[in-house]
């Protein structure tokens, strides 16, 4: 496995991608930063950004690395390899290099702009760090229905809509029936609705560290008492592991009984 | 440790005799004639219920304590012409059924209450129908915990031309306290950390409070029932919590609000049925809602203010607008100016719809900042359908007003 992940690791920071991926965020950082002047603020647009893009970019560049190696792939299943060894090889390999990139890319602005003299750190840190897991979340989500559809097309456009109803039409939803039930309590649903997605959650852990003020009005309180305490923060670190375990423990369920 | 007091019959000035009362304030102000001046020596009275009813002049020194171990009030003045300066007042008695409070003023005149310091006073001053006095310098220390058992620091009742200036007061019910109250001056005064209100006015007109800071209060400042009230350059700030605001405005009609600073507080300022009320030259910095408006708000001026990465900047329910937004400058207008004029060529709407739904539905805030609710505003924006169509800054300012 760690063969496999070591291969396609490296032949993945030789591509383009890779770097342009990374210039994308050393760009992004140092024009946010010369921007704001502020890192709290440059924290706060980043957020946004973050939470878009990593699971798109994570979505797609699994698809379609997972499509333009199925030679490759196929050549190593006639070998004498498990299964499982070589689809984790390759996805750990394609989740790590775009974390990387995502790290790196982010990380040295910040790094040259001083954050560790800023009492952001911390803030900045859980957003690389929940970067980080989303982009493993979202590129093991899109290796699982690359393994689904044989149909390059098909797979495309179901890992796009995966992306569009985590990022857009599950809130969509959430808001109609917050709206529709408005006269019953609603804060438990609410809380209850966040954990089953990633993105939300994420989302969710950010804000409560960055635009308190907002968020602690009625319902705020609710949910301060929630996630604002050390059993909340370690629940929703668990939740998000098992937004990555799961669908990749499916990818070896899936592959092996997969008819090549 | 010297005891003593000295009464001084003052005659223009002239310091004519001296007498010592068995080291008891109370005894020596019985015994005092009116227009005395009581000088207290440092050291600790174990005394309470001192009841002044003559004009007298009554001046500590440091290291003064007068301690009323918790058992009732401390001074009760009745008389005109008081002044009390100086002094360490602690410990005042906690009642449920009584007002107790160190210093205690009823239908008095010309006072002075000057560089006197509170520890643990139930109420520091409760003055109730009273003309023309001055409260300085005074530090309040309370430690209420919560609002049922606890008293105000600076209490006016039915009084009028009133000074109340440069006190700090810390951890009381309500810092200060007005009800039925007029022509008064609250300046340069410190309120933090109190349980309820920093400053809290009730049925009181033709007031003016400037260069006060309010700061982590239980829930702001709350202004109600009253008419043209002044407030220019205060700072609202750190007001978090469930219910809380930097300013509560409720029945408030022509009020000026200038040059104030709102930052970091859950709402800055909470407009209800107020109307006529002028915004002018105020900073509305990092607060949930700059400025949230309920039901009744007409005829309203925001000018020349500077709202600044706040989650809302404006909410309003209802959809007549009957407020004028015109000249602010918003950190979230995305227009262009043409002509460099300082002036936004595009209008400015700041009611975004999700403030709209926040306010319908409080619950549905745990979606801010997401990519649906980014597009669900921009919709609105393009073309507003449950804002009121009118309610939009027609000169947004480019850059902010100093």
């Amino acid at each position: 496995m760690f063969k496999i992940l070591k291969y396609s690791f490296y032949d993945l920071m030789r591509s383009r991608w890779s770097y342009l991926y990374f210039i994308f965020y050393l760009l992004l950082g140092l024009i946010l930063l010369f921007l704001n002047r502020d890192v709290s603020k440059a924290v706060i647009t980043l957020l946004n950004i973050i939470l878009v893009l990593t699971p798109l970019i994570g979505t797609l560049f699994g698809i379609i690395y997972f499509y333009n190696s199925k030679e490759f792939t196929e050549l190593l299943l006639a070998q004498p390899i498990k299964r499982s060894h070589i689809f984790w090889g390759q996805y750990f390999g394609i989740s790590l290099s775009l974390s990387l990139s995502l790290v790196l890319g982010l990380g040295i602005p910040f790094l040259a702009y001083g954050i560790f003299q800023s009492t952001e750190i911390f803030n900045f840190m859980t957003l690389l760090l929940i970067g980080a897991m989303l982009t493993f979340i979202f590129v093991a989500l899109a290796f699982n229905l690359a393994l689904i559809f044989d149909d390059k097309i098909k797979g495309f456009g179901v890992a796009i809509l995966t992306w569009l109803s985590f990022a857009v039409i599950y809130d969509g939803i959430f808001l109609v029936l917050l709206l529709v039930f408005n006269d019953y309590p609603l804060d438990r649903f609410a809380l209850g609705a966040t954990l089953f997605n990633p993105i939300d959650l994420s989302r969710i852990l950010i804000l409560l560290k960055l635009d308190i003020s907002a968020l602690l009005g009625y319902t705020g309180a609710v949910f301060q008492n929630f996630f604002g305490t050390n059993l909340g923060i370690i629940l929703t670190f668990t939740l998000l592991n098992l937004w990555i375990i799961i669908p990749v423990l499916a990818i070896k369920v899936i592959s092996k009984h997969k008819d090549f | 440790m010297l005891l003593f007091i000295i009464v001084s019959i003052a005659e223009a000035g002239n310091v004519n005799s001296t007498v010592m009362f068995n080291h008891s304030i109370r005894l020596t102000i019985l015994n005092s004639q009116p227009g005395d001046t009581v000088f207290v020596e440092s050291g600790t009275f174990f005394e309470n219920e001192i009841r002044v009813d003559k004009p007298l002049t009554i001046i500590g020194t440091k290291g003064t304590i007068i301690d009323a171990e918790e058992k009732s009030f401390i001074f009760e003045i009745t008389a005109d012409s008081v002044s009390i300066l100086s002094l360490t007042l602690n410990n005042v008695g906690r009642s449920y059924t009584k007002d107790y409070a160190a210093i205690h003023a009823s239908g008095i005149n010309n006072f002075l209450f000057e560089n006197i310091t509170f520890n643990n006073p139930f109420f520091a001053f409760h003055i109730e129908k009273s003309k023309n006095g001055i409260i300085r310098n005074n530090t309040i220390y309370g430690n209420a915990v919560v609002e049922y058992n606890s008293g105000n620091g600076i209490h006016l009742w039915h009084s009028s031309n009133i000074e109340v200036v440069n006190n700090n007061i810390y951890q009381m019910r309500d810092g200060i306290y007005f009800e039925f109250v007029k022509h008064c001056k609250v300046n340069g005064n410190i309120s933090k950390n109190n349980v309820r209100y920093g400053l809290h006015f009730m049925f009181s007109n033709d007031d003016e409070y400037n260069d006060n800071i309010f700061e982590n209060n239980g829930a702001g400042v709350a202004v109600m029932f009253s008419k043209r009230i002044y407030m220019r350059n205060n700072i609202f700030e750190l007001n978090w919590g469930t219910a809380s605001y930097g300013l509560l405005l409720k029945e408030i009609n022509d009020a000026e609000i200038t040059d104030n600073k709102f930052s970091k507080n859950t709402i800055g300022v909470n407009a209800e049925g107020s109307n006529r009320v002028n915004f002018e030259r105020n900073t509305f910095v990092n607060n949930g809602w700059a400025i949230r408006f309920l039901g009744a708000c007409y005829a309203n001026k925001l000018q020349h203010n500077n709202f600044m990465y706040n989650a809302f900047d404006i909410a309003y329910s209802g959809n007549i607008n009957g407020n004028q937004f015109d000249g602010n400058y918003w950190s979230e207008y995305t227009g262009y100016d043409l002509n460099k004029d300082n002036i936004g060529d595009i209008p400015f709407r700041p009611v975004k719809l999700f403030s709209y739904v926040v306010s319908q539905t409080p619950e549905t805030i745990v979606l801010l900042r997401s990519l649906f609710v980014d597009i669900l505003n921009y919709s609105e924006k393009v073309s507003p359908i449950f804002t009121p169509d009118n309610l939009k800054d027609n000169l947004p300012l480019m850059h902010p007003s100093p």
